[in-house]
């Protein structure tokens, strides 16, 4: 599903639906939304009116250079705004898929103990619906009857069904998915058009997109950057008359267009639609922009053990003798009780014998009766054909029971069992019939991988801490191996209220994950909730992004999405910028070269001749938006690594690639307009 | 030998950075120290008499309306006094009253830090007008920039409501810092044959016979502060080119540092106030390696001299000497006009009209982006603005919204800096293209051609960065010109003052971010090229195609 989900980027339609939107999108009075663009739209009006009354400007012999002027605007101004259309119809394709699972259906509302069929766009909050097998739910509500298995694929791509029952962690129901077993009863909890649907609907079509302060403050910054170019190419024209030299209209268009920062002024926007579009193909529903850069700032993250860093079963990881016994021997006994256990603490045994290649004889336990392990007894076990009793459990269930058979504990047995206890994890006990062999050491696996991102994560900066309600011991042992800087042990959900106060009260941001009820006031604190779609509503109602996969540890890919987002900004802002030297140094020499034939000095790319070197200026100016759209929309490169390297090797790319690219990207331009000219 | 001489200067500098910054963090970091025993007595009397008792800290708008309103009456009382000057005492001369357009201008300069003068000291000005209006000035002056600065980077280095309190700041910037300075130099400079005199301009008969007139005065006292606060009005026309001002070139390398000292110890203050140094030195060196780059610019442009002279068989080989004094040759020419421009104090020993094109264009270039040290305070906040403005571009690189000093930029503090960047290429173009297309502006230009273009761009940079070196030769003491250079440096001095305080005001009531690893760091090597790269493509690109059409054309015309 995530495959077919990342579509590519230019599909036939889309394209052809963005070069529609492409010219809707020259409408000044949308144009004006984006200053810098619509300064160039400005200036493209005037040439245009020069192209289209020459003898009323007295521009007549200049009419071809004044078409090119022109068209070289336009086109620069399509471009941004293709790079817009092609970012907002990615969205819009996600949403229209969305929007199929939302048609109008029917709900079966129950009012007092009788059944109504009504249209599910009457259903209010409140309202309770029974919906059964095969039905779709009418809208987000809570479970408060039953059980069913519910096919959530329309919004999480995940084709497996989930269980849904009512009170607990899975009581919330999603409108749109269908319940594929069963029958339950739903109290709505959303009005309609406001469902989880609807405003993802929303979010992906970018219709309730606000500008994020950062993208505020840059549009700031940008629009004074204009207005400085403005004052200076406004004021040159009088101080140049002085000397007696008059410059033409178009050429002064030509070097504020080439000036003011049109590059990123083009690609702003789309840079920020596609980072929340970026953010859904993960398959996380972010609920505002700004959310996805409070992502990039994260300095504290915090995560719950279970599930997040460990597997949250506990597996085998030693197998400890007694004196009495060897390791080869313990080894076989483990497996051959292990053998028909179908708990994941039995299997583990089994994977840690294959991990090892330690052998075993299968034979022996043929035609055995496997005991399943049971609450009152604490133990699981065979009885072999041979008549040998074959027991792993917990350490003292299985003393009882070998001392019941006659025989005797060995004397190290309480020491091992101990050692293993305070280091955090489970003893279990094997015994066949009087002999006690020794204790398989069980432990919570850290997921393969953590300790690798963990270490990718305080090289970015942030810091891990994490939540787990083990005792401390247990919790010193799993933050140990799975590298996290800090932990909670025996942690509460206030506790998790308490140290992201902590931490936010020295400035730091805060990220977390969760799904529980008791998880939202910490979700609602902290600075980037995440919330599991398999959680409750509570839950996802107050955090600003959901998951609808439900894989907590994929908070460290939206927070390199967020860092990625403003990275990309900051480097086509920086590249923008830097281009202007070049564009300085071809359109300046050429426009006073006719006046003051020393000014060729300055003509350092040696352009063949002033008009073409204005041309080729501005024809570069516009060929760079269209160039760059992909980088806009996929994002610069990111790996994780400290602020200093990233800095380093952006600034050598963008800042002076942003100087050096112009050059021969203007002279190799140049090259070709000659021929025309 | 010439390198030397302004190696040495650069060196005893760059020795005098530490120590004096030390002490300027000392006088505003309002923390008891030993030079409360020295000062406290005087201080707590003037507190007395003024009714400042308590002084507590203010906001930042608090603190505006504090600086502006003191400023605004004090240019008020100049005003009076300059033109009531016939009838007011210590008028030796029988001085008249000044003009009311020039009156306006030169208020206006002097309450601003320009010194920017369209007249000329010795005929226009009583001696009563010298001392309590343009020394009087250049002294308050040069206390608010400093105390404006001083709140400012309080504002960007602390936590809290109040940046400090402006009076306090005001008196502790005389008490402690100009006034025990300036006695010093005065002392010096009168030992090294400086005039310090209230008698009257000297009748004297010379060996042909004939009489002439010899103007003295106070000279030296309003030397040492001239420099000292970065001021640059001097009490004859000529400026430190005159034999009285600056009569050998151990009085001018002392005025050369008395101008540059206090400015470039100011960023190591700001990294004390940052409790890191390297950030101070960071922007000191982003400063000094600028600097660097234009004193070349000046020295090797007046060194070559004028290829038109050499063409017409003139020995060219000592440099171009037009306009300079053989006393102090173009080594000594060269860093004081690098060094008056720098420090924006607007003082000349050399007559900037008749530099080489590229040698008019090294002030020129540094007034325009008045960061190079700059004067009293203004310069360090100019700079400050520049850093905030490379982190927030290149902030964004390291994958994190942009902080400077650990906390957030956002719309808010760039809605200011807009401001502040924007008012500066504004009141340089804009008048400038005004001056051109009216015949009040064209008249005054004495060279037509590219360096006509120079003088009249000069004379309004000049006064947006608060020089008030003027390149001369414009005919400036018109209605026109006295009217909108008068405006120009009012615009130049408070509009960027009053944004960057709303900045340091929002600043320090943001959450403080921590460093971590992934913090964007602005203490190291990468982010001084970062600020000098940033203060050349936004500073000086803007003024690029204006600075073709003067100095550079008429270089590129001149051979």
């Amino acid at each position: 599903m995530k495959a077919d989900k990342k579509k590519t980027m230019l599909s036939a339609d889309a394209v052809k639906q963005a070069l529609r939107e492409s010219f809707l999108k020259l409408n000044p009075a949308v144009m004006i939304k984006n200053p810098v663009m619509f300064v160039v739209e400005a200036g493209a009006v005037i040439v245009l009116l020069m192209v289209v009354f020459p003898a009323y400007f007295q521009s007549q012999e200049r009419l071809g250079f004044n078409i090119a002027v022109f068209l070289i605007l336009l086109f620069t101004l399509l471009f941004a705004n293709f790079a817009e259309a092609i970012a907002e119809g990615r969205g819009k394709a996600q949403a229209s898929s969305l929007k199929k699972s939302k048609q109008d259906m029917s709900a079966n509302k129950l009012i007092g103990e009788s059944v109504n069929v009504v249209s599910s766009t009457e259903l209010r909050k409140g309202d309770v619906v029974i919906v059964s097998q095969g039905e779709m739910i009418p809208g987000d509500g809570e479970v408060i009857d039953g059980l069913a298995s519910v096919d959530e694929s329309a919004i999480t791509g995940e084709s497996a069904p989930v269980i849904k029952e009512a009170g607990g962690d899975f009581s919330s129901v999603t409108g749109g998915t269908r319940v594929v077993s069963d029958q339950i009863k739903v109290r709505m909890t959303s009005e309609p058009g406001q469902s989880f649907i609807d405003r993802m609907i929303s979010l992906v079509e970018g219709a309730k997109r606000q500008k994020t302060p950062n993208e505020i403050a840059l549009n700031t910054l940008l629009i004074s950057l204009t207005i400085i170019f403005l004052i200076v190419v406004v004021t040159l024209k009088p101080i140049a008359n002085y000397l007696g030299i008059s410059l033409e209209i178009p050429v002064l268009i030509a070097l504020l267009v080439c000036l003011i920062p049109t590059t990123i002024g083009g690609l702003l926007s789309a840079i920020g639609i596609a980072g929340m579009d970026r953010v859904t193909q993960f398959n996380v529903l972010a609920m505002s922009g700004k959310a996805v850069e409070a992502a990039g700032d994260i300095n504290t993250m915090i995560l719950d053990k279970t599930g997040t860093i460990t597997f949250g079963n506990r597996m085998a990881s030693e197998l400890i003798p007694v004196s009495s016994s060897s390791i080869q021997t313990l080894a076989e006994w483990a497996a051959i009780s292990s053998l028909k256990d179908e708990t994941p603490e039995g299997r583990s045994v089994l994977e840690w014998m294959k991990k090892r290649e330690m052998s075993f004889q299968e034979a022996v336990a043929e035609g055995g009766e496997f005991i399943a392990f049971k609450a009152e007894t604490r133990m699981s076990g065979i009885d072999l054909a041979d008549g040998r009793c074959v027991r792993k459990g917990a350490v003292d269930a299985v003393r009882k029971w070998v001392i019941s058979q006659g025989g005797t504990i060995p004397a190290d047995l309480e020491q091992i069992a101990n050692t293993i206890s305070t280091l955090g994890g489970t003893p279990l006990a094997v015994a066949v019939d009087k002999e006690l062999h020794g204790v398989i050491y069980l432990k919570d696996i850290v997921k393969p991988g953590m300790r690798e991102r963990f270490e990718q994560l305080r090289e970015m900066g942030i810091k891990t801490i994490m939540c787990t309600g083990d005792n401390p011991l247990t919790a010193a042992t799993i933050a140990r191996e799975a590298g996290v800087d800090d932990f909670i042990a025996e942690s509460k959900p206030e506790d998790k209220i308490a140290v992201i106060r902590r931490e936010q009260a020295e400035g730091k941001m805060v990220a977390m994950t969760g799904d529980g009820t008791n998880d939202a006031p910490a979700l609602a604190q902290a600075d980037v909730g995440l919330a599991m779609n398999s959680g409750t509503i509570a839950a996802k109602e107050a955090a600003n992004m959901v998951d609808l996969d439900s894989d907590p540890s994929k908070m460290i890919e939206v927070i390199a999405i967020g860092k990625q987002l403003l990275m990309t900004r900051g480097a086509l802002t920086t590249f923008s910028i830097a281009n202007d030297v070049a564009k300085y140094f071809a359109i300046i020499p050429a426009m006073f070269m006719l006046a003051i034939p020393e000014m060729g000095v300055l003509n350092i790319m040696n352009l063949g001749s002033p008009l073409s070197a204005i041309l080729s200026a501005l024809i570069f100016n516009a060929l760079i938006i269209p160039l760059l759209i992909p980088l806009a929309v996929r994002g610069v490169a990111y790996k994780p690594m400290s602020g200093a390297k990233l800095l380093g090797r952006n600034v050598l790319i963008y800042g002076l690639g942003g100087v050096l690219v112009p050059f021969v990207g203007i002279k190799l331009i140049d090259f070709a307009v000659q021929v025309w000219i | 030998m010439d390198i030397l001489q302004m190696l040495v200067v650069v060196i005893l500098l760059v020795l005098l950075v530490k120590p004096l910054g030390t002490y300027v963090y000392h006088v505003f970091s309002n923390e008891g120290n030993r030079l409360d025993k020295v000062f406290g007595s005087s201080e707590r009397l003037i507190f007395k008499i003024i009714g400042l008792k308590r002084r507590e800290g203010m906001g930042w708008k608090k603190y505006v309306l504090s600086f502006v309103a003191t400023n605004f009456i004090l240019a008020a009382f100049s005003y009076l006094i300059l033109r009531l000057q016939h009838v007011l005492p210590l008028n030796p001369n029988g001085t008249g009253s000044m003009e009311p357009t020039l009156t306006f201008n030169t208020a206006i300069s002097f309450i601003t830090n320009t010194n920017l003068q369209h007249y000329s000291g010795e005929s226009a000005l009583s001696y009563f007008s010298q001392m309590a209006v343009i020394m009087m000035m250049m002294f308050t002056s040069a206390a608010t920039g400093f105390s404006v600065a001083m709140a400012f980077v309080r504002g960007i280095t602390s936590k809290g409501q109040t940046i400090g309190n402006f009076f306090e700041d005001f008196v502790k910037a005389h008490t402690r810092i100009f006034l025990p300075a300036s006695f010093v130099i005065t002392l010096v400079l009168v030992a090294l044959q400086v005039p310090q005199t209230l008698d009257p301009t000297l009748t004297v008969k010379t060996l042909e016979g004939a009489m002439q007139q010899i103007a003295i005065g106070p000279v030296a006292s309003l030397e040492s502060i001239k420099h000292l606060g970065t001021n640059g009005g001097g009490f004859f026309g000529v400026n430190s080119a005159h034999p009285f001002e600056n009569p050998n070139p151990l009085t001018n390398v002392i005025q050369i540092l008395s101008m540059w000292a206090l400015p470039a110890s100011l960023p190591y203050a700001f990294g004390l106030f940052a409790k890191n140094k390297k950030q101070g030195w960071v922007i000191f060196t982003a400063m000094m390696c600028l600097f660097i780059v234009f004193l070349s610019f000046a020295y090797t442009s007046e060194k070559t001299g004028n290829p038109a002279l050499s063409a017409l068989g003139i020995d060219a080989s000592q440099g171009s000497m037009e306009g300079k004094e053989v006393r102090f040759g173009i080594a000594q020419s060269a860093l004081f006009t690098t060094v008056t421009a720098a420090a924006t104090t607007g003082t000349v020993n050399n007559m900037h009209d008749t530099l080489t094109p590229i040698g008019g264009l090294v002030p020129l270039g540094e007034m325009m982006l008045n960061v190079v040290f700059g004067g009293k305070g203004v310069g360090l906040i100019n700079m400050l603005m520049y850093a905030i403005l490379a982190v927030f571009i290149c902030g964004l690189m390291v994958g994190r919204t942009p902080e400077f000093l650990g906390r957030k930029i956002e719309p808010r503090e760039m809605k200011l800096i807009t401001v502040a960047i924007l008012i500066h290429p504004f009141i340089i173009l804009v008048p400038t293209a005004i001056a051109f297309m009216t015949d009040l502006g064209q008249g005054a230009i004495t060279n037509a051609g590219f360096h006509g273009i120079s003088q009249v761009l000069y004379e309004y940079t000049s006064s947006a960065a608060n020089n008030g070196s003027g390149f001369e030769g414009l005919g400036d003491n018109t209605p026109f010109w006295n009217i909108s250079t008068g405006l120009v440096m009012l615009f130049g001095r408070y509009i960027s003052m009053i944004a960057m305080l709303a900045v340091a005001g929002s600043l320090m009531s943001k959450r403080h971010v921590p460093e971590s690893l992934g913090t964007f760091r602005t203490d190291n090597a990468l982010f001084t090229t970062l600020l000098i790269g940033t203060v050349l493509l936004i500073g000086a690109l803007t003024f690029l195609p204006v600075i073709v059409l003067g100095p550079i054309a008429e270089y590129l015309t001149l051979g």
